[in-house]
């Protein structure tokens, strides 16, 4: 047990999870007092031992699955232990359509018989009624059929993820429910409990559809996962597995599904800055002695001033100018940021924002019109005028515009973030007119999306504009915009 | 026994004195029950090892998710005094450990000018004047040292510890690792018992590394919709079992959506007693809309939730 435990935490350690001594420690005397053939418990146990951020959850339940699969516990439906059977395809043991499964006329067959059509059947089946038992062994029995596992080939867990879900064409049978389920009224299946009428009836349907499809995915997923595990062990799947933490994910290079994380992190990161900004601009200063109140206080130890008071200070909040690269290069980057500054409005006095590609526009309207901060964001791509001639990022002329237009604006108290890589396809720097804002305004920040070691290679000319700054960041992560939120003020 | 053992932690020793509270994780499932709070597995584990390693448990989560409730059932389950350490901003030592009543001490020092004033106060006079003022008659017990001194079992609840500043989270370290604090003026005060440490923080602030790393963690997020539909039927007297289904599917929509307050647990039990009291039996769209300020506190949320209930369906 110990083996496993170390090398389990050796992996989260891999993943970037700050596992220290002291917590494999504690994980090692709290596996002691569960069973551990209690999965559930035993991953309660070093949960909460090792992992002290719930950010890091889903990649501790994921290593956690790699490193103790449920190989030992028997499945619900076959009672047959799991075995590489599953990938030699030669497991003569049927499917017995047990007490899980709904009587589909499938369980007398053998697996070989089963084809695509009655498996997918059977999903539909189990989806409409929420019969929960019957999911794991559909997940297995939809891995069986369509993922074709091969022994020892080197392709990762997306790719057989991949071919199952296609196989069993979830969108298709999420489209079909849903439209068998919104047109009839009286049903008696289980989706129809607790659905009341009329449209919120239908969206709730699609929602608890949309649970079990997700359930689904995530047994598939598991599903191949154990197979994977028992082909090739649990260290090289773990490899395979790592993926950076939301928190580590490069902004540039985000795929679909980490987009879709680091949107979900944005909400709480922004809240708890605005409250870490309110707090510390409240607390950094104490303001004059109040001598008022300090007599008053001295009253009650015999006129002796033990504890002097003071005037507490309002100082003001900060006015915020972003002015955002949107050409495609950097198009994630300039909205993730603007989400955030959004987000924390509240905490700024005004926020304008101009973005720009070789033209330039204010887009601050877009956001005080719009109904959410994600609307604004989808409507600036579409709405804004950013193309001057040719739609190649020209940082000298949207600079020089905005210097014209909006120049007189900028005042003592303004903050100005400019968003950008700074690769200027081999245009004019103008650096002159970044040097005019910043001469009129109370900060300038740079935000560079790229690794600083591509800074001023190729057209990048970040260092032409560095001078005028009063600091250029590397921002390719939260983690590092994060850092840079809490310099504001 | 080797020299090292000489003089153990006071954690050591009182963890094997204290003899477990608990016998296995279902029976912690079952006694939380008991006092009215539906436990998961993850909760009654978390529960059940605090209490076998004798370490404080760091609760994590949105607001209302039942952080305070849990220590309040914990303390009520075992029959032990809850201590309550409200953290706010500015919390320091003389309101969270212990303070000098300077009041009483001043007084008490006036007291003895008056009286005895011949001549020269001697050594010895003030030496026996600054034992008596700094002795547990002037001490004023704040609530982590009223949890140690405690002889009866106690739970000490350290609520909302992400609001005090990191120089604040390190006076907890020395009372939660070791179960001790050290008053210049006493010595140091060991525990008697070992307290059932819960501590709750809203996520607002990283909390320290080394808070982190003495702690056992437990997020609570919200729950899922089977158990939440558990706890409207066991906290909603003559609720129907259709419309608590109802009621949880709502509100998970609700969360799904982009807002700044999601409707938090309490908050799906208010709403639920007021459909009772209506006597709504079906939710729809026109009932939830009207008494959406139930569950959404922000205007803007309950003008984006309007929005799209009652907009095109997705």
């Amino acid at each position: 047990m110990l083996d496993v435990l170390t090398g389990f935490v050796e992996e989260l350690r891999k993943t970037g999870l700050p596992v220290s001594l002291t917590e494999t420690l504690d994980a090692a005397e709290a596996v002691r007092h569960v069973p551990l053939e209690d999965r559930e418990a035993l991953r309660s146990a070093l949960g909460a031992t090792l992992v002290k951020s719930s950010t890091h959850w889903d990649a501790f339940a994921t290593t956690f699955d790699v490193y103790f699969s449920p190989r030992a516990t028997p499945m619900a439906l076959d009672g047959a232990p799991d075995d590489v059977g599953v990938l030699a395809d030669d497991s003569g043991v049927p499917p017995d359509a047990g007490s899980a499964q709904p009587a589909g006329g499938a369980g007398e067959g053998s697996e070989e018989r089963l084809d695509a059509e009655q498996l997918r059947a059977l999903v539909a089946e189990a989806l409409r009624t929420g019969d929960d038992a019957a999911l794991p062994a559909l997940a297995r029995l939809a891995v069986r059929l369509h993922a074709g596992l091969e022994p020892g080939r080197p392709v990762g867990i997306s790719y057989y993820l991949y071919r199952t879900l296609r196989g069993l064409d979830l969108d298709g049978l999420l489209a079909e429910l849903l439209a068998a389920a919104t047109g009839s009224a009286a049903d008696e299946a289980s989706l129809h409990v607790g659905r009341p009428p009329g449209r919120l009836g239908d969206r709730l349907v699609a929602e608890e559809l949309a649970a079990r499809i997700g359930e689904l995915r995530r047994l598939v997923e598991a599903e191949i996962r154990r197979a994977l595990v028992a082909d090739r062990g649990a260290s090289a799947v773990a490899k395979t597995l790592r993926r950076p933490l939301v928190e580590d994910v490069d902004f540039m290079h985000a795929t679909g599904d980490e987009l879709v994380r680091l949107r979900r992190a944005l909400y709480p990161l922004a809240r708890s800055l605005a409250v870490r900004l309110a707090r510390r601009r409240r607390h950094r200063r104490r303001g004059t002695l109040d001598f008022r109140s300090t007599i008053r206080r001295s009253l009650s130890t015999g006129g002796v001033p033990l504890e002097p008071r003071f005037h507490a200070k309002r100082p003001a909040k900060p006015e915020i100018v972003v002015v955002a690269d949107v050409s495609g290069s950097v198009a994630s980057f300039a909205r993730f940021t603007l989400h955030l500054v959004y987000a924390m409005a509240s905490q700024f006095s005004k926020v304008r924002t101009f973005v720009f590609v070789d033209g330039i526009d204010e887009v601050t309207k877009i956001f005080t019109r719009s109904a959410s901060i994600t609307e604004a964001i989808a409507r600036v791509g579409a709405e804004a005028d950013v193309v001057h001639l040719d739609g190649h990022s020209d940082y000298g002329h949207a600079l020089g515009v905005f210097g014209e237009r909006w120049g007189r604006e900028i005042t003592s108290r303004t903050n100005v973030i400019v968003l950008g890589d700074a690769r200027n396809n081999y245009h004019a720097a103008n650096a002159e007119a970044l040097a005019e804002i910043a001469r009129r305004a109370r900060r300038v920040y740079w935000l560079n999306p790229e690794p600083r070691a591509y800074w001023g290679s190729g057209d990048s000319i970040v260092g032409q504009y560095a001078p005028f700054t009063d600091g250029v960041f590397e921002c390719r992560n939260l983690r590092q915009l994060e850092r840079f939120v809490e310099l504001l003020d | 026994m080797t020299a090292g053992d000489a003089s153990p932690a006071t954690a050591d020793v009182l963890r094997d004195e204290t003899p477990p509270r608990f016998g296995s994780v279902p029976e912690v499932v079952e006694r939380l029950g008991s006092v009215g709070y539906l436990a998961d597995e993850q909760i009654a584990t978390v529960v059940f090892l605090a209490d076998r390693l004798a370490k404080p448990v760091l609760v994590e989560g949105p607001a209302g998710t039942g952080k305070t409730e849990l220590a309040k059932s914990v303390a009520s389950l075992l029959g032990a005094r809850l201590i309550r350490l409200q953290c706010y901003e500015g919390l320091d030592e003389a309101k969270a450990l212990y303070e000098w009543n300077y009041r009483k001490q001043l007084l008490r020092i006036q007291v003895e000018r008056g009286s005895g004033d011949d001549g020269g106060s001697s050594s010895a006079g003030w030496k026996e004047l600054e034992e008596d003022i700094f002795s547990e008659e002037f001490l004023l017990e704040r609530p982590l040292l009223q949890a140690i001194r405690a002889t009866e079992p106690v739970v000490l609840l350290v609520d909302e510890v992400d609001r005090v500043e990191l120089e604040t989270e390190a006076l907890l370290l020395e009372v939660l690792s070791d179960y001790q604090v050290s008053i210049p003026e006493l010595g140091t005060v060991k525990a008697r018992q070992l307290p059932f440490v819960l501590l709750t923080s809203n996520d607002t602030r990283e909390l320290s590394e080394a808070l982190k790393r003495r702690c056992l963690y437990l997020h609570l997020d919200y729950p899922s919709v089977e158990r939440e539909r558990e706890i409207v039927l066991a906290k909603v007297p003559g609720i129907d079992v259709h419309l608590a289904e109802e009621v949880v599917r709502v509100v998970r929509s609700l969360r799904q959506m982009e807002l700044e307050k999601h409707p938090s647990v309490s908050e799906t039990l208010d709403w639920a007693r007021t459909l009772v009291l209506l006597g709504v039996e079906h939710v729809d769209t026109s009932t939830t809309v009207a008494t959406l300020n139930l569950l959404l506190k922000y205007q803007a949320d309950i003008d984006q939730a309007t929005r799209e209930l009652t907009g095109r369906p997705r």
